[in-house]
C-alpha cells in the first residue's frame, strides 16, 4: 500500500540524494552485499554516509577519483563477483560520459549494477547547462535490460534504492540535488512497473515523475479552483512503464499532460506517447525541456524560466482539454 | 602437463582460430593468434583454477579478455578446456550461435563478462579483484589487454586505481604484438614504453616472450603467488598472426578472414607444425 506524507511531513523539504548513503547503510545492515563506487563526489552523492555508517562498511565504498569510466566498470567487476554495486557521480558524468561502459558492459552483460547518480536535471541550478543533465532518462530507457526509476521525494528515493537493490540486473535511479517537499510517507514501498494515482480526478490526467510531482500536485490545486478536476499519477518507474494504470486513467479523463524535469525527447513524455499511440490515442501535451540546454540560475527560477512549474502545467492542461 | 603437449594444444587452438574465422568469413585472426600461447599457459599450464563442469565454481580464478576481438582464441581455449563442445566452434558469428563476434557472458559458459569495447577490461578486472578481497577469497584475476588497447585512457584510470588499492591479486597481461588496425602502434599513436608506464603507475612489471609457454607459466604462477601489495603487469612480446607465415606481422590480417586458398595454406602450415611437434 502506498502511504502519503502527513500534512506535517509535507512541510519538510529533503533532497532525493540525501536518501542514497543512508539507505545503502540500511541495506548493508540487513545483510545485502551492497557496495558503492564513486568518483570524487562521495560527499555530494552521500555515498560517503554509507562508508561512515559503520566501520565494517568503510571498505565497501570505492573512490575511483575523477575517473568515471573506471567507476562504472569497477562496479561491473564487483557485480561479477557477487556484489550489488551502486555507482555515483553526477548524472551528467554518471550516464552521458560513461554511456559506452553502461551499454557494453553493464547492460549487455546484464550485471547487477545500479546506476544511481545524483544532481540530475535543472535542480543543479547555478552550475549551469554543462552540469544540468536533461537527457539521461532518454539514454537509459533505450538500453535493453535497464529499468529506470525517477523518485519524487526523499521517501520515494529511499524506496527506489531498496527496489533497485532487490531487483536483479541493471537499474537506473535518478536523484536530484535540490531539497523538495515530501509527497510520500517515510515508510512507503514502491514496486517496479507500477504507477501510483496520487490524486483522483475526472477531466484530465497529469502524469509526472521526479520533482515535477510537486508541481503537478500544486497545478491540480490551482485547476480545482478553476473547476477542473485533474487526476495526478506518479510514473516513477519510467521503464517498464505502467501503461495499464496510465491508459485506464486517460480512458476516463480523455486527455493528459506529461511533466518531467528532462528533455521532452526520449523521456517519460515519449514513453507515455508510445503507450497511447499503441493502445488509446488521446490528446497529449508535454511539459519539459523543449529541446534546449539549461542555464545558470536558482532551481525555482529555472522551473519558471523553462516552463516546468505548476503554472506551465496549468497552461498545458487548459490547452489539452480544448483538444478533447 | 608436458611442454610438448602444451605446444600441441596451442597449435590446436591456432588451427581452430583459423578454421572458425575462415568458416565465418570474418573475424580477427591476427590478434587471436598472437595471444594463443598466453591462453594456453593460463588454461592448460595449471595457472588458472577452474572447473568446466561448474563455470561459476567458488574459489575459481577469474579471466577477463579485455581485447574482446580475440574471441576466437578464447572460444577455442574454452572448448578445449571442456566448457562446451569443440564442434560448436564452427558456428562462430553465425545467426543463432552462442559464439558471438565478441564474447557474450550471457551465452557462453566460462566467459565472466562481455567484452569488445576496448579499454574496459582492466577496470572490470579491478572490480573483480576488489570483490574477491571483500569476500576474503584468495583467487586471482587475470586480464589480457591489447597493446593498441592501451591507447584508451580508461586503461590508465584502471592502472591508477589498481595501484592505489594495492590489488596484488590482479595480473594484467599485455599482448604486445606491435600492430593495430591502422598500422604499427608506434606509427598510429604510440602507447610504447608500456613497461615504464605501468611501473610508474605502481605496478610490479615483467617482460616475457609471449610465445614461450614454459616461461609464461613460470611467470604467471610467480605473479599469482606474489601478494606483495602491487598489481602485476606482464608485457608479453608477441607476433601478430603467429603460426601462419603469411599472417605474421601483417597489419592487413588484423580483421580479415582467409579465403579458401589461404585457409588451406594456413591449415596445412599448422598441420605441418603439429607433425613436427609430435616428432620433436
Amino acid at each position: 500500500m502506498v502511504k502519503f506524507a502527513s500534512a506535517e511531513q509535507a512541510l519538510v523539504k529533503k533532497a532525493t540524494r540525501a536518501a542514497y548513503g543512508v539507505t545503502l547503510a540500511e541495506l548493508a545492515k540487513e545483510g545485502l552485499p551492497v557496495v558503492a563506487v564513486d568518483a570524487d563526489l562521495a560527499g555530494s552523492t552521500t555515498t560517503k554516509k554509507f562508508a561512515d555508517a559503520d566501520p565494517a562498511f568503510a571498505n565497501r565504498l570505492f573512490n575511483c577519483g575523477i575517473a568515471e569510466q573506471n567507476m562504472i566498470d569497477v562496479a561491473a567487476g564487483l557485480a561479477v563477483t557477487g556484489h550489488i554495486a551502486f555507482t555515483g557521480s553526477f548524472a551528467v558524468f554518471g550516464t552521458g560520459r560513461v554511456y559506452d561502459q553502461i551499454r557494453n558492459t553493464v547492460a549487455y552483460s546484464n550485471l547487477n549494477v545500479k546506476i544511481a547518480p545524483t544532481h540530475a536535471g535543472i535542480s543543479v541550478g547555478p552550475d549551469g547547462g554543462s552540469h544540468q543533465m536533461l537527457e539521461d532518462i532518454s539514454l537509459m530507457t533505450s538500453l535493453p535490460n535497464m529499468r529506470v526509476l525517477v523518485p519524487a521525494d526523499y521517501a520515494a528515493a529511499a524506496a527506489a534504492i531498496r527496489l533497485a537493490a532487490k531487483t536483479p540486473g541493471p537499474v537506473y535511479v535518478r536523484m536530484g540535488r535540490a531539497a523538495v517537499p515530501c509527497v510520500y510517507d517515510d515508510e512507503v514501498e514502491l514496486e517496479i512497473g507500477r504507477a501510483y494515482v496520487l490524486r483522483p480526478g475526472t477531466d484530465v490526467t497529469i502524469i509526472a515523475c521526479g520533482v515535477e510531482i510537486r508541481e503537478a500536485l500544486i497545478a491540480a490545486d490551482l485547476l480545482a479552483e478553476a473547476g477542473i478536476s485533474a487526476e495526478v499519477i506518479d510514473a516513477f518507474c519510467v521503464k517498464p512503464l505502467d501503461a495499464a494504470t496510465i491508459i485506464g486513467s486517460i480512458a476516463k479523463t480523455g486527455c493528459a499532460v506529461v511533466a518531467e524535469e528532462h528533455s521532452i525527447i526520449g523521456g517519460l513524455g515519449s514513453a507515455v506517447a508510445s503507450a497511447l499511440a499503441l493502445h488509446h490515442p488521446a490528446p497529449l501535451e508535454f511539459v519539459g525541456m523543449q529541446d534546449v540546454f539549461g542555464k545558470s540560475g536558482e532551481f525555482e527560477e529555472l522551473l519558471a524560466y523553462f516552463g516546468l512549474d505548476a503554472h506551465a502545467i496549468v497552461v498545458a492542461v487548459e490547452k489539452v482539454i480544448q483538444r478533447k | 602437463m608436458e611442454l610438448a603437449e602444451l605446444e600441441r594444444i596451442a597449435l590446436d587452438i591456432r588451427t581452430d582460430i583459423v578454421r572458425m574465422i575462415g568458416a565465418a568469413g570474418s573475424g580477427h585472426p591476427g590478434g587471436s593468434l598472437s595471444c594463443a600461447d598466453i591462453l594456453t599457459a593460463l588454461y592448460f599450464g595449471d595457472v588458472l583454477t577452474y572447473d568446466p563442469a561448474d563455470p561459476k565454481m567458488d574459489g575459481r580464478d577469474y579471466f577477463i579478455l579485455a581485447k574482446g576481438h580475440a574471441a576466437p582464441a578464447l572460444y577455442a581455449t574454452l572448448a578445449h578446456a571442456g566448457f562446451f563442445p569443440t564442434e560448436e566452434l564452427i558456428t562462430l558469428r553465425k545467426l543463432g550461435s552462442r559464439l558471438q563476434g565478441h564474447p557474450d557472458s550471457s551465452l557462453v559458459p566460462g566467459v565472466e563478462v562481455s567484452t569488445g569495447s576496448l579499454g574496459q577490461g582492466l577496470s572490470i578486472a579491478c572490480g573483480c579483484a576488489c570483490g574477491l578481497r571483500l569476500k576474503d577469497d584468495p583467487a586471482t584475476v587475470f586480464a589480457v589487454l591489447g597493446d593498441g588497447e592501451c591507447e584508451e585512457g580508461q586503461v590508465w584510470e584502471a592502472a591508477m586505481f589498481a595501484a592505489h588499492q594495492g590489488l596484488d591479486n590482479l595480473v594484467a597481461i599485455i599482448d604486445n604484438n606491435g600492430l593495430q588496425i591502422d598500422g604499427a602502434i608506434t606509427d598510429v599513436c604510440s602507447p610504447e614504453l608500456l613497461a615504464d608506464k605501468f611501473a610508474s603507475f605502481g605496478f610490479d612489471v615483467h617482460e616475457v616472450c609471449g610465445h614461450d609457454i614454459a616461461a609464461l607459466i613460470e611467470l604467471l604462477n610467480a605473479c599469482k603467488a606474489d601478494r606483495g601489495g602491487k598489481p602485476h603487469a606482464i608485457i608479453a612480446h608477441t607476433v601478430k598472426g603467429k603460426g601462419v607465415s603469411f599472417m605474421e606481422n601483417q597489419v592487413g590480417w588484423h580483421g580479415k578472414a582467409p579465403n579458401a586458398e589461404q585457409l588451406e595454406q594456413a591449415l596445412s602450415e599448422l598441420a605441418e607444425a603439429r607433425k613436427e611437434a609430435r616428432r620433436g
